[in-house]
């Protein structure tokens, strides 16, 4: 019975990690950046939530109604500054532009918000939680983090398929000058895109936040790691592979923890390492977007 | 615009000069394109057709030189501004979408379409076979339906002009053949063409005037009836043909060519 536990643990954990990882897939996917800021980016927005929470005094659940549009815009702005000014010059450039774009937000925490450890104060519906027989116990919020990345992604998986900005997402991933031969901003759609990415990542900050404590050097030490192996996992640029990628994940984590606590993030390398090794392209590999 | 002349071109490149890092693809071009017309241009591989067309879309930028539409410079324009503009290119490849379906790759292609008669709906009557296959996806098409799909995906944005970048490369004959007898019927509908071929016997029977192009230059201009197998030969080439005398240099353009470009007023940019 504590195996099942475990998996369904691990599976709940894993709706976390596909949040995480949907938002690096998709800038990943669309205009081939690979964005080592992201886990940064994410502890930036539970650090905004607490700010907001602050100030406007909304419950700590709803700062997202804030947060995320704040983060849209900035994906936005971000993307047609900084980030296109690096694409200009080369693929390459956005991982070093991205990089000291990590630094400076790590080091800029650390300097005016303190080293000290945060979390976003949600009273007792963090441990809230009904059980299963003797041995299971679900936590609602692990419920609802999951139920958030699922609807997450299904709604992205439509929005890609349905909507005449995903088709337009669509044809720019697949051929970004042939998108311009058909009267297509690859620069607007990519501004977009990074809108929808920032966006999925200050949700999944705000999620952690909620879950567990942060500090400024949490985003590169955990969360950009656990993104990244979640993405590999599952395939690069597929989001129904990072869903599958970041469960697959997290129920090797919690299979590890099983053993022992300190087995627990060396079990997921391993699957991360089995998983590249065995199958590089990922467990969906298609290699297309959506 | 003063002087408005005769037959005022709807698509003009002027003195065009194009460069690849060190290598000058495009030396001087200039060509004029009447509203309505289809005009070809040829030459072997590497001769600069491709780099010709991807300047006149905005893919690449020119060292000197300009392109105008409609007595409008467009030179400056990104590539996706031409397209609203009116100016639209098939590449050479077809490049389609390849994980989009048919009518996604119609449907991208009206997405900055101009006010036109160019629906969906008129392009699957153009392409009868399209309406049933719309749902599939582009990379499940042969080459020939999806050089079919290429077109209709231009024409879907109302283009003024349309340029065609080798309809016919990786086709089998028969396919070739269904592809050009479209272009009449495309010319019929009012739309001006330049496409750009090294097949010239399909480029010379559709064409009311051929430019050659050797070596970045345009080294023979004129309607296809005015022109020798020898003359077409030499300039493809760049050789006097064998047992014909001709002149071993470029040939003149012929009269109905481009147009001295000290003639238009205003010519500067």
């Amino acid at each position: 019975m504590t195996w099942v536990n475990a998996v369904i643990q691990g599976v709940m954990l894993g709706g976390l990690y596909a949040l995480f990882a949907c938002g690096l897939s998709l800038m990943f996917g669309v205009m081939k950046v690979i964005n080592l800021a992201h886990g940064d980016l994410a502890v930036v927005a539970a650090y905004v939530a607490l700010g907001v929470v602050a100030i406007t005094h909304v419950p700590t659940v709803w700062s997202f109604v804030l947060v995320v549009p704040i983060f849209g815009v900035l994906g936005y702005v971000l993307q047609r500054t900084l980030l296109q000014s690096a694409l200009n010059r080369s693929v390459l450039t956005t991982l070093l532009v991205t990089f000291g774009l990590s630094v400076v937000i790590e080091n800029g925490l650390q300097q005016f918000l303190s080293a000290n450890s945060k979390s976003l104060n949600i009273g007792s519906l963090v441990s809230d939680s009904f059980s299963i027989g003797s041995q299971i116990t679900i936590a609602y919020l692990d419920l609802v983090i999951l139920a958030v990345a699922v609807v997450i992604l299904l709604g992205l998986q439509y929005f890609l398929s349905a909507s005449k900005n995903g088709r337009m997402i669509r044809a720019v991933a697949d051929d970004r000058e042939a998108a311009q031969l058909s009267g297509i901003d690859h620069r607007h759609v990519f501004g977009i895109a990074a809108a929808i990415a920032f966006g999925t990542v200050a949700l999944a900050g705000i999620a952690f936040g909620m879950y567990t404590q942060f500090d400024p050097t949490t985003g590169s030490s955990q969360l950009l790691l656990y993104a990244f192996e979640a993405v590999v996992i599952g395939g690069l640029g597929s989001l129904w592979g990072t869903l599958a990628g970041g469960i697959l994940l997290g129920v090797a984590q919690q299979i590890g923890a099983q053993f022992h606590a300190s087995d627990q993030i060396l079990a997921g390398q391993l699957v991360f390492l089995a998983i590249l090794v065995l199958r590089p392209r990922g467990i969906t590999s298609r290699g297309e977007l959506a | 615009m003063t002087a408005v002349h005769a037959a005022s071109p709807l698509l003009e490149v002027r003195d065009l000069s194009v460069h690849h890092g060190q290598l000058q693809a495009l030396r001087n071009v200039s060509l004029q394109l009447p509203a309505g017309a289809t005009h070809a241009m040829i030459g072997a591989n590497g001769a600069g057709k491709s780099t010709l067309l991807r300047t006149i879309a905005g893919l690449h930028q020119p060292s000197t030189g300009s392109v105008l539409l409609d007595g409008e410079d467009v030179t400056r324009l990104r590539p996706e501004r031409r397209v609203r503009a009116g100016i639209a290119l098939v590449p050479e490849g077809r490049r389609l979408f390849p994980s989009l379906t048919l009518e996604e790759n119609l449907l991208v292609g009206s997405s900055s379409a101009r006010k036109g008669p160019w629906t969906t709906e008129r392009i699957y009557e153009l392409f009868g076979w399209m309406r049933d296959r719309r749902g599939q996806r582009a990379a499940q098409l042969s080459g020939g339906e999806q050089q079919a799909v290429a077109i209709g995906r231009a024409l879907a944005a109302n283009p003024r002009v349309l340029l065609l970048d080798e309809l016919s490369l990786g086709l089998a004959p028969v396919v070739v053949r269904r592809i050009y007898g479209l272009l009449p019927e495309l010319a019929a509908a009012g739309v001006t063409i330049l496409l750009v071929e090294q097949d010239v016997s399909q480029a010379l029977a559709v064409a009311a005037e051929v430019h050659c192009l050797l070596e970045g230059r345009i080294t023979l201009a004129g309607p296809p009836a005015a022109l020798t197998a020898e003359q077409i030969e030499a300039a493809y080439f760049g050789v006097a043909a064998s047992g014909n005398d001709t002149s071993p240099g470029p040939v003149p353009a012929s009269p109905s060519g481009p147009a001295p470009v000290d003639q238009l007023p205003g010519a500067s940019t």
